[in-house]
């Protein structure tokens, strides 16, 4: 039996961090081992919750990093981009440890996915940590060796903001993926342009609104109303655009 | 099951002059249910409807031409942030249902935006409870519930309808957005009243 | 101004996973306020309060509400008129 199939209600379980992997000066990656993971679609978050010693708890919500093969069925990998000041991002970026214990519920969301049955061409939309799942698309449209179009245009402050970025070059190499920076602060030699995405952005270099794509749009809150607004505008259809807004945490990038 | 995260704390909690369970800030975090109403002062208006149905209204220049108090104090949110020694202006309910006919025990308070919270009479009279108009000498931000919030400080902060627009007078204790979900129908932060039957 | 203090449905997944088996976050929703139809992932998710509020996109009124207290969920459904979850 596929073990996606099993239909259950979720509690918490307990994962271990098997490694860490810096990012970048304020991100980084977690892998985990959770026992009897029932795999994932790409796109899907989960839920981590956090106890202190005299049974105070905060939890959050972290896009799964990676994609789901089955043959190495119970890791999954998060990104977390540490929010100054944050209660529980700066635990998961400078404190949490290869061996530690991490609570998580997940996982979840059936909306905000891809699977590589899917119809049409899929356009990617990232802001700072926003690619994480966007990520674990491109990751799961590589291990099915899927030849569906997929453009990715990723929002950065300069850059040294980017991560996966050694993956992302990687990713780029393939002949049906196309991956676009964009810098809004600072750019690296040779690339003029430095700006948030704006209709032009959108119009050289996203999928038109005939091409029938899916639309995955993904950080802070102010970044996806931006961005979304622009597609609209832009005249896609906005069935067509999918959203997943990480919340007010900082500014948009 | 519960296991301890190693290393985590949260942030800091405690300190003999908070109520239990709460953590102190310095910001003013802005809670939301909704999206946020902008109601200008031309447009405020807030109705006191007694158990008969009699109402009674002031609009934004009744509320300016009664006497106003300078206010100082603590508040606790539910969510766990306390903010100490906040100060406010507004005109105390003592004032506004001084000439109200009524012998009512209990009070929905309504805002715009359509939020409920049920406060018992006894806990909006005596200097207990306020329409606030300015924070921190500033007129009051919309986010924080401006033009116009009720304060009734000594409960928890979600009895301190932001936005509000009246008062719904009655013998019964009929309960708010957040009592017929789950919370505690009085909610004392002394008595750490958060959620039903606590 | 557009709002930017709330989510999309789709965070409200993990507290309904504790309660349904099903999706519901990919499920179509109707609101029992002004009729709108659509995928409840497109609805506008509160976090930053009590407890979870999630709104219609196209009236704002009060499609769900999850309180998560430590003995119980409540859980109010009042504000749609029908989820609907494909057989599978
Ligand atoms: C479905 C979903 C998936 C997510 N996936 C990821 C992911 O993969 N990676 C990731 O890094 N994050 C992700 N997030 C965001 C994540 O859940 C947390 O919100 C984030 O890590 C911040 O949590 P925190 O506890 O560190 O900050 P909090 O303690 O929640 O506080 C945020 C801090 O930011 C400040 N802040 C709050 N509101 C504002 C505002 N309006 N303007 C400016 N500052 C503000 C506050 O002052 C506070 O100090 C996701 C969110 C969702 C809903
Ligand atoms: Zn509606």
């Amino acid at each position: 039996m596929e073990r996606t199939a099993i239909r259950r209600r979720l509690t918490w379980q307990v994962g271990t961090v098997t490694d860490v992997r810096r990012e970048t000066e304020t991100a980084r990656t977690i892998v985990l081992e959770v026992p009897d993971w029932p795999g994932h679609l790409a796109g899907q978050h989960l839920d981590v919750r956090l106890t202190a010693p005299d049974g105070y708890r905060a939890s959050r919500s972290y896009s799964i990093a990676s994609a789901w093969s089955g043959s190495d069925s119970s890791t999954i990998e998060l990104t977390v981009e540490q929010v100054p000041d944050g209660e529980v991002s700066p635990y998961l970026v400078d404190v949490i440890n290869v061996g530690d214990p991490l609570e998580i519920r997940g996982p979840v969301g059936g909306w905000f996915v891809w699977k590589p049955e899917q119809d049409g061409p899929v356009q990617l939309i990232g802001g700072g940590s926003g690619v994480v799942p966007l990520r674990a698309m491109l990751r799961s449209h590589a291990s099915a060796g899927s030849t569906t179009p997929f453009r990715l245009l990723y929002s950065v402050r300069r850059p040294e903001s980017v991560i996966y970025v050694s993956d992302l070059k990687e990713l780029a190499s393939s002949d049906d993926v196309d991956v676009r920076l964009v810098y809004t602060r600072d750019a690296p030699a040779g690339e003029p342009r430095v700006g948030r995405i704006d209709a032009d952005v959108i119009s050289q270099y996203a999928f038109k609104p005939e091409d029938g794509a899916t639309t995955y749009v993904c950080g802070p809150t102010p970044f996806v109303e931006t961005v979304a607004d622009l597609l609209v505008a832009a005249g896609h259809d906005p069935a067509r655009v999918r959203t997943e807004r990480f919340g007010p945490t900082g500014d948009s990038r | 099951m519960g296991i301890v995260s190693p290393g985590f704390t949260g942030r800091r909690r405690s300190g003999t002059e908070l109520p239990p369970g709460q953590y102190l800030t310095r910001e003013f975090p802005v809670l939301s249910a909704g999206p946020t109403p902008h109601v200008l002062p031309e447009h405020w208006e807030f109705t006191v409807t007694s158990e008969t149905g009699e109402k009674y209204k002031w609009d934004w220049a009744a509320l300016m031409a009664l006497p106003a108090e300078e206010i100082t104090k603590d508040i606790h949110c539910v969510t766990r942030w306390s903010k100490l020694e906040t100060t406010w202006k507004g005109v105390s309910l003592d004032t506004l249902l001084a000439d109200v006919e009524t012998g009512a025990d209990y009070a929905m308070a309504h805002s715009y935006g359509g939020y409920t919270t049920n406060v018992p009479m006894d806990d909006l009279l005596d200097g207990q409870s306020w329409i606030a108009y300015e924070y921190d000498g500033e007129p009051l931000d919309p986010e924080h519930g401006g033009p116009a919030r009720l304060l009734v400080p000594h409960l928890y902060f979600w009895k301190s309808a932001k936005w509000v627009r009246g008062l719904v007078l009655s013998d019964t204790e009929d309960l708010g957005f957040w009592e017929t979900a789950g919370y505690h129908e009085y909610g004392d932060p002394w008595k750490e009243q958060r959620y039903a039957g606590d | 101004m557009s709002e930017t203090n709330y989510l999309d449905g789709n965070a409200a997944a993990g507290s309904l996973s504790e309660l349904f088996a099903v999706d519901l976050t990919a499920a179509i929703a109707q609101c029992n306020g002004c009729g709108h139809t659509a995928v409840f992932a497109e609805a506008h998710v509160f976090v930053d309060a009590p407890g979870m509020v999630a709104r219609c996109p196209g009236c704002d009124s009060v499609l769900l509400r999850i309180v998560t207290t430590p003995n119980d969920t409540y859980l109010d459904l009042r504000g749609l008129t029908y989820l609907r979850v494909p057989n599978s």
